[in-house]
């Protein structure tokens, strides 16, 4: 902890901010610059690691240590440092191109081991940075530079992957959204293990308004089913309900709220978190947001360690002496 | 020193024993017939002896290919001798043939005169058909300038076992013991390693153990009792320095030297590894010594798995990765980001058969030029390569020194040959061991993450975890000192030489000579592990009377300072390489020296016959 309280001011770093006017990574930072200090962690002890693209430059404008890395590597990289370093607050920065597509082994191999690793996905549905090519995440049938008569690709549910992959933490939220970023934050902080944050950004230049339906304020108090723990799952319009197995949405005004599905993010049973994660579709008509899941297991780091303890405790710390002379030897006179 | 002495098994030898100076043995089966286990228990009892040894395992790709097909041979060659030993031998004296296959696929190694010992049990029709012998070898006198012993060693193996609970199949299992005691009994090998060997391994299967331990004994016996082994052969000891040896493969050897370096630099080491052979033996050893406060991390794939050594090495620990050739092609663009980065990195390239796949269970060095040139961009790394299998350790100590010293990263080259074969080592002192000690940026005011080290060009390694030096660093191209993001063409400019000044400034020792008469006009110049071939067919060479000078590289990025004057002073330079000539390109090129390659791309090591042959051409036909 801290001797002296940090504020904003401390992780910010003197470099000049280059994203474009009206990105929405703008705010994802300012509201990080601002949540840090809550952390109570000294800026040395944090480590943001980055990929390629527009987001993977947000290491460069925090005052801690960071690496803007490859394309994709990120998790992997960090997943070395964050291993042999449990002292460390390890932060991971991507995009949907970064983390979904070049970097989607990573992505998944980090989460099912539960490296502990804060992994935030900004999902702007376009690669920016290379100007405007439709990313795995774009919805089908999409218009962009490579793809002028419409993508054909199904995209991927970012939040539907991690769970696939058996992801300990996972969350929704939004770039303009301070303060529920901020929460998601908090909560994905005190996690153990590895968590994925998927962060709805806006690209003014190349996608301009693709999440308008969940930020526009005549549609996004129907379109966000909000996800908080021990609460019935609604939207203002819409609820949750269970069907079977499954889940499925209905309006408020056909069902009572005592019918609605109370949201337990640390229900143990991952389809759970995987239901509600498909309620969702490309439009956005009916978006959970929060958190899907948030369940305990021992993350990668810790058992790693414990197991390098556990041997020492059991045959004593390595011998070199002893390790060269092992096995069949023979003295020549 | 006599068997005795050591501990050897002594027996009433009542059969007359000849004295020889070295001899090659080569043991070859179905790939389940556990043609390595034998040859590897031959090679530790034949090390205790004191004989000086060379191994050569040959495997196929396949782990269990069809049964008794030419596919499926597995071999373990091992040359030991009384005196200074450089290869596993071109020839073997002595072959064991487990059937018909394994007969067939190495009967062209096998000069006229050595011995043959087959399993005659399966010489049958359907097993000759199968490999496409029409006649029976053994009776059809295509092998009457050999000395065959056609031996019944599967049934002699089954009914010695008859009076255990096993099938028939579980007791067949147990002849490359039968073989190996045989062989043991000729040679005059010790049994005791052997039999607490096979003890502690089936220390939980008594009747495994026990079929080992019988088939092993009743080949011992054999050899003694039956008239068709007339002779058995002694081999003294061979001249070594004094010290305490171990006979030591290359992965693991360089598995030690890795230990040995976190060790002496006092951080831990982690390893970022995916399974590729054959290089995976090195993360299975490393993965055994956590007490050393090791960590392995088996990641989802190459480029992973470089990548999470990186993070760690910019963490503080020592990260290494360990792969082949098609793995190093998927790292490329990781180590372009350590060079960036400037951070240590330790990359072993066990080199195998390429493009592609290739031969993955087969040697080559055909990794150099990408080892050198993999990347994108001006992207200096520093090239070691090891010699032997037990030079890997003193090789891996290096590519610590280097990497850490320089903030660089460093390929150690070693390959198939001398992953897989072994030799003597004389194991080192702990206290003789170099210093390799690091150093981390300290707390202070206006850090300067690109400020070099006057010497050695290097930044600073500057942890995370350090106040007041926090720092953001990456690809992008960065200005000098300051580490901000920078895209000067006079910086980028300055940056690109800089780093490249860096690695051509690395210490690396001088290369020696080896010129006995100090008067040679041509000389062999080899690098990685063509060291035994060609020292081999040096010694031939003088013993013929030439004069002929040797010098190995084992630094290539950068080469040895005093290179350049060594070229210069022999008029004919020879360099074998299991490549189309790609040192040899990187000599003309730097040094404006013609060299005269001898190519070959087998999949196999250089014989010293052929060696010979191709000195001998440069000698005195041209």
């Amino acid at each position: 902890m801290t001797d002296i309280a940090l504020t904003k001011k401390d992780f910010t770093s003197d470099q000049e901010v280059r994203w474009c006017p009206g990105c929405g990574d703008y705010s994802i930072l300012s509201t990080m610059q601002s949540f840090l200090p809550e952390l109570g962690i000294e800026r040395e002890n944090i480590v943001f690691i980055s990929g390629i693209g527009c987001s993977s430059r947000f290491p460069y404008y925090l005052n801690t240590f960071g690496m803007h890395s490859i394309h994709g590597r990120a998790p992997a990289i960090a997943s070395g440092l964050a291993i042999s370093r449990p002292d460390l607050t390890v932060f991971v920065i991507t995009g949907d191109g970064d983390a979904l597509s070049i970097g989607g082994n990573h992505l998944i191999h980090a989460l099912r081991r539960n490296v502990e690793l804060k992994i935030l996905l900004f999902n702007n549905r376009i690669y920016g940075l290379t100007k405007g090519q439709y990313s795995p995440a774009s919805e089908q049938g999409k218009i962009t530079k490579s793809t002028p008569y419409g993508s054909l690709d199904t995209p991927f549910n970012p939040v539907s992957l991690a769970l696939g992959a058996e992801a300990s933490f996972v969350a929704r939220t939004i770039d303009s959204d301070r303060k529920h970023l901020s929460e998601v934050l908090r909560q994905a902080a005190a996690h153990k293990g590895s968590a994925l944050i998927e962060i709805y950004q806006n690209c003014p230049i190349f996608n301009d308004g693709a999440f308008d339906q969940v930020k526009d304020n005549e549609t996004k108090d129907g379109s966000l089913l909000q996800m908080v723990h021990g609460q019935p799952i609604k939207s203002a319009t819409t609820g949750v309900i269970r069907e079977g197995a499954s889940l499925k949405l209905v309006d408020l005004d056909s069902v009572d709220e005592s019918q609605l599905v109370i949201h337990d993010a640390h229900d143990p049973d991952p389809s759970y978190a995987f239901s509600l994660s498909r309620l969702s579709g490309s439009s956005l008509e009916h978006t959970p947001i929060g958190i899907f899941r948030d369940v305990e297991r021992p993350s990668y780091g810790a058992m790693v360690h414990e197991q390098l303890d556990a041997v020492i405790a059991k045959d004593g710390a390595g011998n070199l002496e002893k390790l060269l002379n092992s096995g069949d030897t023979w003295v020549v006179d | 020193m006599t068997a005795a002495d050591r501990g050897g098994k002594m027996l009433d030898m009542s059969k007359p024993i000849v004295a020889v100076k070295s001899v090659v043995i080569r043991f070859a089966g179905d790939s389940g017939d556990g043609m390595q286990l034998t040859g590897d228990r031959f090679t530790m009892d034949t090390a205790s002896l004191g004989n000086d040894i060379s191994t050569l395992p040959n495997f196929p790709a396949e782990i269990r290919a069809p049964q008794g097909t030419l596919l499926g041979v597995s071999s373990f060659q091992l040359h030991f001798a009384d005196h200074h030993i450089r290869t596993a031998g071109d020839a073997p004296d002595v072959l064991v043939a487990m059937n018909p296959a394994a007969l067939k696929a190495n009967i062209k190694d096998i000069p006229r005169g050595a011995t043959i010992i087959v399993d005659k049990d399966e010489f049958t029709s359907r097993n000759l058909t199968k490999v496409g012998y029409e006649t029976n070898p053994l009776e059809d006198g295509s092998l009457d300038s050999y000395k065959l012993h056609a031996v019944a060693l599967t049934s002699m193996t089954v009914s010695a076992l008859s009076e255990l609970p096993l099938t028939r199949k579980e007791a067949e299992r147990s002849k490359n013991m039968f073989a190996l005691g045989l062989l043991s009994w000729m040679y005059h090998r010790p049994t005791e390693a052997t039999e607490a060997f096979l003890k502690a391994k089936f220390a939980k299967k008594s009747d495994i153990l026990e079929a080992n331990l019988i088939a092993y004994r009743t080949g011992w016996n054999y050899g003694e009792t039956t008239e068709d082994f007339a002779n058995s052969y002694e081999i003294a000891s061979a001249h070594m320095q004094p010290g305490v040896y171990k006979n030591i493969g290359g992965n693991t050897a360089l598995a030690y030297g890795l230990v040995a370096a976190s060790h002496q630099a006092k951080i831990p080491l982690f390893l970022g590894s995916y399974p590729i052979t054959p290089a995976s033996e090195i993360l299975h050893e490393l993965s055994k010594h956590k007490k050393f406060g090791v960590t392995t991390f088996q990641a989802e794939d190459e480029i992973a798995a470089v990548g999470s050594a990186l993070g760690a090495s910019y963490g503080g620990a020592l990260g290494v990765t360990t792969t082949s050739g098609p793995g190093l092609a998927l790292k490329g663009e990781t180590i372009g980001l350590a060079v960036m980065l400037e951070l240590p990195l330790i990359i072993v390239n066990v080199q195998r058969g390429g493009p592609s796949t290739g031969l993955p269970t087969k040697t080559e060095q055909a990794d150099l030029l990408q080892a050198m040139f993999g990347r994108n961009g001006e992207s200096p790394a520093a090239v070691i390569a090891a010699s032997t299998p037990s030079d890997c350790f003193t090789m891996a100590m290096e590519a610590v020194r280097i990497a850490t010293t320089y903030r660089v990263p460093v390929v150690l080259l070693s390959d198939g040959y001398i992953a897989n074969g072994s030799e003597p080592w004389k194991i080192p002192d702990v206290a003789s061991l170099p210093d390799l000690s690091v150093e981390f940026a300290k707390t202070q005011e206006n850090f300067m993450p690109y400020e070099r080290d006057p010497e050695t060009l290097a930044r600073p390694w500057a942890i995370p975890g350090t106040k007041g030096i926090e720092h953001r660093i990456g690809g992008i191209e960065k200005q000098d000192k300051t580490g901000a993001i920078n895209y000067e063409p006079a910086n980028h400019d300055f940056m690109v030489r800089t780093r490249q000044a860096k690695v051509d400034g690395i210490e690396v020792p001088d290369i020696d000579v080896d010129d006995p008469t100090g008067d040679a006009t041509v000389l062999f110049l080899g690098w990685g592990s063509t060291y035994g071939p060609i020292a081999s067919a040096v010694e031939t060479l003088r013993n013929n009377g030439e004069k002929i000078a040797q010098a190995h590289i084992k630094y290539i990025a950068p080469f040895p300072k005093n290179l350049g004057a060594i070229l210069e002073k022999y008029p004919k330079v020879i360099t074998p390489e299991m490549n189309l000539g790609q040192l040899a390109m990187l000599l003309r090129s730097k040094y404006m020296k013609d060299i005269v390659g001898y190519n070959m791309v087998r999949g196999l090591p250089f014989t010293t016959a052929e060696l010979v042959e191709a000195a001998m051409g440069v000698l005195h036909n041209d």
